[in-house]
Parts: C-alpha cells; sequence; structure tokens
C-alpha cells in the first residue's frame, strides 16, 4: 500500500525541456565555463546584503551578527578545539548508527527481497515501525535508553534502516527474471548469480537507499544532539542558543550544512561511478 | 506477527518478565488512550497539531510551488538560484530551528514558519522536477496555437507535471508532519501531540508516549493516504488532456 516512491525522488533523472518561447533565456553567447560562476551570484549578493544590514544597524547584533564576526567566532571555535571535538563525536555516533542501521537494513532487506514468506511475513510489523516517525521514537527511546550514546546511535540506526531496507528489497525485486532465468540456463552458482546478476542489477537502487538513508541519519542526529544531548555538534548550537551566542550559532550552521552537503556529494559521486559502470541495468 | 508481537509484549507484562513502570502494557495504553478521548485531552491536542502542520504547509508548498515554476520556466533564475537552495537544503532541517526561535520568538510564528520550511524544499524539487520534464512537443503547439503564458501554464505545465507534483506535495506533508512533531519538542512550552509525548516523557509515563507513537504514526500514515488518493481523483483526469 505504502507508495515507496518518495525516497526516490531526487535519483531520477533530469530532462531538460526546451525554453519556452517566453522566457528569459540563458543570454545565448555565454559559454558553458561560466556557469558555476553564474552559481555564485547570489550566494555573493546575499553576503552583500548580510553585510550592508549589519554595516547600518538595520537590526541589531544579537539578531544577526555581522559576517566578520561570524568569522572571528569560527576561528575561535576551531583555535579552542571545541569545534573539532564535538564534530568527532558527532561523525562517531553517524558513523556507528549509520553503519548498524544500513548493515541491519541490508540484510532485513535482502531477506525480504529474496523470501516472499518471510516478506509476507514481516511486512506488516516492519512498515508500522516505518509509519512513525523517527521523532516519535525519541520519547520513547529515551524513557528505554537514556539521553546516553545508545539512544543516539539507535535512533540513527533506525533513520537508515527503513530507507535502506525498502531499497534493498526494492532492488533486488527489480532484477529482470529474463536475466535469473539466463544465470540458471548458464549453470551460474547461486553465488555467482548474487554477485555477477542480482547485485549489479539491484547496486543502482540500493545505493540510492544508502545516501537518502545518511541525509536522514544527518537529520536525526541534529534533532537528538538538540533535544538530548551534552557534547556534539548539535549540543553546542542549542549551547550558543541559550547564551544568545548568534555568532557562534551561524558558524555551527554553515558548518552543519556543510557536513551534509560533503555527505551527499560523496554519495552522489558514488552512484554517478556505479551508474556509469552498472549502467543499463533493469 | 503484529498480533503476536502485542500478544508477546501483554503476556510479559503481565508475568512480570518486563516492568510495567518501564514497558508499560497494551492495556494501560487502551486505558490511558480512552480516558484521553473521553477528557478531550487528546482531541485537543491532534487539532492544535494538525492545524499548526496545515497552515505551515500550506504556506511552504505554496511557496515550493510557485518558485518551483519559476525556476522551470526561466533557466536564467535556475542558472542563478538552484545552486544556492540546493546548499540550503543540504542544512539538516532542525538545525534551522534555534534561529527562527531567536528571529521569530518561541512563538507559533517560529513553529509555522518551521513548518513551511520543512514543507517547502520537498515540494520546491518536486515541482521544478514536474514542470522541466514537460514535453517539449506539447509546449510548442502551445506556442503555435499562440496560448498565453498563464494558460501555458495551467493548461499544459501543470497537468504534465502533475505526477511529479503530487509526490511534491505528498513529501512536503510528511515532512511537515514530521516538522511539526520537532517543532513541539523543540519550542519551549505549548500544546500538540509532541508537547504531550515530551510531558509524557518527563513524567515518565509510558503509556502516553506509546499511545503518541501510535497517534503521531496513524496520522502520517492517513494524510499520506489521503493526498496519493488524491492524486488519483478523476479531478485531474480532465486536466490531462491536453488542449
Amino acid at each position: 500500500m505504502t507508495d515507496l516512491s518518495h525516497w526516490a525522488h531526487d535519483t531520477r533523472p533530469r530532462f531538460r525541456m526546451r525554453p519556452p518561447s517566453f522566457s528569459l533565456p540563458v543570454p545565448a553567447g555565454l559559454p558553458e565555463r561560466l556557469r558555476p560562476l553564474l552559481a555564485w551570484v547570489v550566494p555573493a549578493l546575499l553576503l552583500v546584503a548580510w553585510w550592508s544590514v549589519t554595516q547600518v544597524h538595520l537590526v541589531p547584533e544579537q539578531i544577526l551578527p555581522a559576517p566578520a564576526i561570524v568569522v572571528r567566532a569560527f576561528s575561535a571555535l576551531i583555535a579552542s578545539g571545541d569545534l573539532q571535538s564535538n564534530l568527532l563525536i558527532s561523525l562517531n555516533r553517524v558513523g556507528y548508527g549509520f553503519g548498524a542501521g544500513a548493515l541491519a537494513g541490508l540484510g532485513f532487506g535482502a531477506a525480504m527481497g529474496f523470501s516472499d514468506g518471510f516478506a509476507r511475513l514481516v511486512r506488516p510489523t516492519f512498515l508500522i515501525i516505518a509509519q512513525v516517525p523517527v521523532l516519535a521514537w525519541l520519547p520513547f527511546l529515551m524513557l528505554l535508553l537514556g539521553i546516553g550514546e545508545a539512544l543516539k546511535i539507535v535512533l540513527v540506526a533506525k533513520s537508515v534502516f527503513v530507507p535502506v531496507t525498502l531499497s534493498t528489497t526494492a532492488g533486488i525485486r527489480s532484477v529482470p527474471a529474463r536475466w535469473l532465468e539466463l544465470a540458471r540456463v548458464l549453470r551460474f552458482s547461486r553465488w555467482k548469480t548474487l554477485c555477477r546478476v542480482i547485485l549489479p542489477a539491484a547496486l543502482p537502487q540500493l545505493f540510492g537507499g544508502l545516501r537518502y538513508g545518511l541525509t536522514h541519519a544527518w537529520m536525526a542526529l541534529v534533532v537528538v544532539e538538540l533535544l538530548a544531548s551534552y557534547e556534539g555538534i548539535g549540543y553546542l548550537m542549542i549551547y550558543s542558543r541559550q547564551l544568545f551566542q548568534l555568532d557562534v550559532m551561524v558558524a555551527i550552521m554553515l558548518v552543519i550544512g556543510a557536513v551534509g552537503l560533503l555527505f551527499d556529494r560523496v554519495l552522489a559521486l558514488g552512484e554517478a561511478w556505479l551508474a556509469r559502470r552498472y549502467g543499463g541495468a533493469a | 506477527m503484529p498480533i503476536l508481537v502485542l500478544l508477546a509484549w501483554s503476556v510479559a507484562t503481565h508475568f512480570g518478565w518486563l516492568d510495567v513502570r518501564l514497558w508499560s502494557s497494551p492495556e494501560l495504553v487502551l486505558q490511558g488512550g480512552w480516558s484521553a478521548l473521553r477528557d478531550g485531552s487528546l482531541a485537543a491536542a491532534l487539532k492544535a497539531s494538525l492545524a499548526r502542520n496545515l497552515i505551515g504547509f500550506a504556506i511552504g508548498a505554496s511557496a515550493g510551488l510557485s518558485l518551483g515554476l519559476v525556476l522551470a520556466l526561466l533557466p536564467l533564475v535556475d542558472t542563478l538560484l538552484e545552486p544556492t537552495l540546493n546548499a540550503a537544503r543540504q542544512v539538516a532541517l532542525f538545525a534551522w530551528v534555534p534561529f527562527l526561535s531567536l528571529w521569530l520568538g518561541n512563538g507559533e510564528e517560529g513553529r509555522i514558519a518551521f513548518i513551511a520550511l520543512a514543507a517547502f524544499f520537498p515540494v520546491l524539487l518536486n515541482t521544478h522536477l514536474g514542470a522541466r520534464q514537460v514535453d517539449a512537443k506539447h509546449i510548442e503547439v502551445a506556442r503555435i496555437l499562440g496560448l498565453k503564458p498563464y494558460r501555458l501554464i495551467l493548461k499544459v505545465i501543470l497537468p504534465s507535471a502533475l505526477p511529479s507534483l503530487m509526490t511534491g506535495l505528498r513529501l512536503g506533508l510528511i515532512y511537515a508532519w514530521l516538522a511539526t512533531i520537532g517543532a513541539e519538542y523543540l519550542f519551549s512550552s505549548t500544546t500538540g501531540i509532541g508537547a504531550l509525548m515530551m510531558d509524557a516523557r518527563e513524567l515518565f509515563r509510558m503509556d502516553q508516549v506509546i499511545l503518541g507513537m501510535a497517534v503521531v504514526g496513524a496520522v502520517g500514515f492517513s494524510l499520506n493516504i489521503l493526498l496519493s488518493r488524491l492524486g488519483h481523483l478523476p479531478l485531474w483526469r480532465g486536466l490531462e488532456e491536453v488542449p
């Protein structure tokens, strides 16, 4: 019943349509090389706007600190080592949670993909668990596990587990029956069928699930650190919020964004590589 | 299997294998649910959450929809804005909360802005995607027929983009619901299901926490179903025929 297409929304290929007649086309003479430069226009404008607003004291500094102050806060964070140590803690949590969740999701998803009986048995339960969002699990798990390390890792793992399971099952199910038939005709062993036929065909979907899972993992970790933590990047943010240190907050927010962007880019590169290597599967 | 789990839970708490104070029990949850229903506290919390959710969603979704169309139709704006928007999307959603609470206060405005933000990005992304995938031939026909821009959007682009658009709206609603719960946790002292659960946690009332989880899951599920049904309504069928 549950439509699973929603977790795949940004893995679809992008088709460029021809601009309609009334649109403002990109100037025809513009070389392709300049396009990446255009991407920086808006951020640069925003920066200038930010700078000038603070320069003329349009808004009080407690509400919007000047860029220079944020940079100073940022270097102070690095100099004191606070940023590195807390970021390391957060990344560790994401690492363990993601690892546990992805492994469990791969195993569970594979079991559901290969065995109809198992799928029929556990699918309803799985969907019930999946329907309750990570955030709703939070108070429950806080009562069960306290607010220690286990809470964060379990919560991150849960946020990874669901999309990875779904995409693994879908990936295995999407292997064309003809291919499996061919493997049978060629008398491939089970192991060889798995490595040579099923994995390559399921890999793109599978990887999409991992990528989506990592995005969710980062989001889940930030929430749990905002709510129930005494260290980590999210805690650093909520702490500076309490002290009304907006400069520190802005700096940390940029770091959180940068880490998210980095995760996404790295996995997108992996995805593109896989698509090239195993392109045309399914 | 869900029934087995429930049974195991019930039996285990009954015989004291699991501590009732920590694990609660199905009977307690049902009892708590019944009494919360009768005294109207559950309904009130649900109403507060849903109202907040829908207002935030409406704001975020309409912003996402319009900006998505603009980006898809004007390549120059797209080239300029898309990278920035994409980068902003990477900031883990909840990292916005401290800012919004400082800028807009700890009250309803901050919460609704946050929910709107959560709904904004998926709607934007999918509208953009859908409007871009419109068959160039259809646009050409429309141009030959001399359709005015707004009629082109209404009669050609929106109908063609509808499947992707509905996906975006559904996703937006899911995220908005998540953000509603999150906002009720994170913004101090408020009403709603999320607040109910956090209060219950502080009071160590596992039955209420589990009840809250069930309600949150059920609401998310219903919203999801509702929107995917809406996508299949015959109402839209007529629109799919391109003039």
